[in-house]
């Protein structure tokens, strides 16, 4: 058990020395670096916090696809117009220190003053999850005890990326998103972008299957789908869609649609929004799943791959 | 144990809000944002793991908002620097010469 103890504090330690320097470092793509860095030791937080589904969503977003993202942009902003580097004076920068510690301890005050029989409603997720034919108590209330906020979430992913695309000239605003790179690829990275889809994309659809009983779903699944898909945008081997395309457009919003209709449908079926008929409340779910996994992959893959900048072809 | 990574998630959020407030460079803002947040999301994580002393597994309740906040983040993250992209770019072409405008 010490073992463990010590484990984790280091493991503490680790993360906040790695927080500190994306807040300290110099160089903006050596913050980026420790970001992701930062994104993966925070995946293991939550397998020691005994949230497996959050450390895969961890993994795959933090670590992953953000890190792409920061990369990218760092990359972008490094060269043009010098930004406005002044830092503010010293004594604004012992107030705003001085008032993050204050936060800080309170926060650490609560944590520490937490009431002793820790209020939990994982009895109430436990014994209401036969009803839902499903094994993960995080997917149960994912899509059934709470998935409005989770068909809301999949709304909002849209919407993150219409605003995206509004940012487009004019004149490319149905073209497509530049391709991440314009120099010919490197090898390593042609051959890499030939490997690992096959692998991810199994890997992707069976954490969405895996995730009604095991940890997994549809978020990471996702993710690793999005993942390959910029792999081989970043490669050459994909050319990144045009925003105008129909299909394209059909598989991000499949998920939000299917879950409303299955949700509506839940008002006449089984006598509420976005409940589920008992017998087929296994089926829908996953049903719903498999909608959401295409749209969630799209969404992150443009997302990263940014605004339009070209005329379609 | 869980009281460990508390505390540290709480020194997170103290970093998170430092470098959000001070930092002159917007990029570098939105990561002390993400700190921030992962921060608060790592408190979720300590209270779902705290009522796993109360009885069965852990909370999964609070676990399963923080899956939906991870998703969230990224979104409200790729916005923001769609939008700091852009502003460059507009600061950018307004420094050049007006005949590079021709396009």
């Amino acid at each position: 058990m010490s073992g463990a103890w010590a484990f984790d504090a280091i493991l503490a330690a680790t993360v906040l020395g790695v927080a500190a320097w994306t807040v300290a470092a110099r160089e903006t793509f050596a913050a980026v670096a420790g970001f992701i860095a930062y994104g993966l030791l925070l995946a293991l937080v939550w397998v020691r916090l005994a949230a497996p589904d959050v450390a895969l969503t961890e993994a795959a977003i933090g670590g992953g696809v953000t890190g792409v993202l920061l990369l990218s942009a760092a990359a972008r902003l490094g060269g043009g117009v010098p930004a406005a580097t002044a830092w503010p004076a010293t004594s604004l920068r012992l107030t705003a220190g001085a008032l993050c510690t204050v936060v800080a301890v309170a926060l650490a005050a609560v944590v520490l003053l937490l009431p002793e029989p820790a209020p939990s409603l994982a009895p109430q997720a436990a014994a209401a999850l036969p009803a839902t034919g499903l094994g993960n108590p995080v997917t149960g209330v994912l899509m059934a005890y709470r998935a409005l906020d989770t068909l809301l979430e999949k709304v909002v992913l849209v919407l993150a990326l219409i605003g995206v695309w509004s940012l487009a000239q004019d004149a490319f605003w149905d073209g497509e998103p530049r391709p991440q790179r314009s120099a010919p690829p490197p090898d390593a990275l042609v051959f890499l972008a030939r490997l690992l889809p096959p692998v991810g994309i199994v890997t992707g659809v069976y954490l969405l299957w895996l995730g009604a009983d095991a940890p997994g779903g549809a978020f990471p699944g996702g993710a690793l789908l999005a993942a390959m898909w910029i792999l081989m945008l970043m490669a050459g081997l994909a050319a990144p869609p045009a925003v105008r395309d129909r299909r394209l457009r059909l598989a991000l919003v499949a998920g939000p649609l299917v879950f409303l209709a299955i949700g509506l449908a839940g008002v006449f079926s089984a006598g509420a929004f976005l409940a589920y008929p008992a017998s087929w409340a296994k089926p829908l779910i996953v049903l719903v799943e498999a909608a959401k996994i295409v749209s969630v992959a799209a969404a992150l893959a443009l997302l990263v791959a940014g605004p339009p900048q070209r005329s379609p072809r | 144990m869980s009281q460990l990574f508390g505390l540290a998630a709480a020194a997170l959020v103290g970093l998170g809000l430092y470098g959000l407030i001070v930092h002159p460079e917007p990029l570098r803002r939105i990561l002390a944002f993400n700190l921030l947040g992962s921060g608060v999301f790592v408190l979720f994580g300590v209270l779902a793991r705290r009522g796993a002393l109360s009885g069965a597994g852990p909370d999964p309740v609070p676990q399963a908002i923080v899956i939906t906040a991870i998703i969230v983040a990224f979104a409200a993250s790729a916005l923001a620097i769609g939008l700091l992209l852009r502003l460059r770019q507009a600061t950018v072409d307004a420094a050049s010469p007006p005949s590079d405008d021709a396009l």
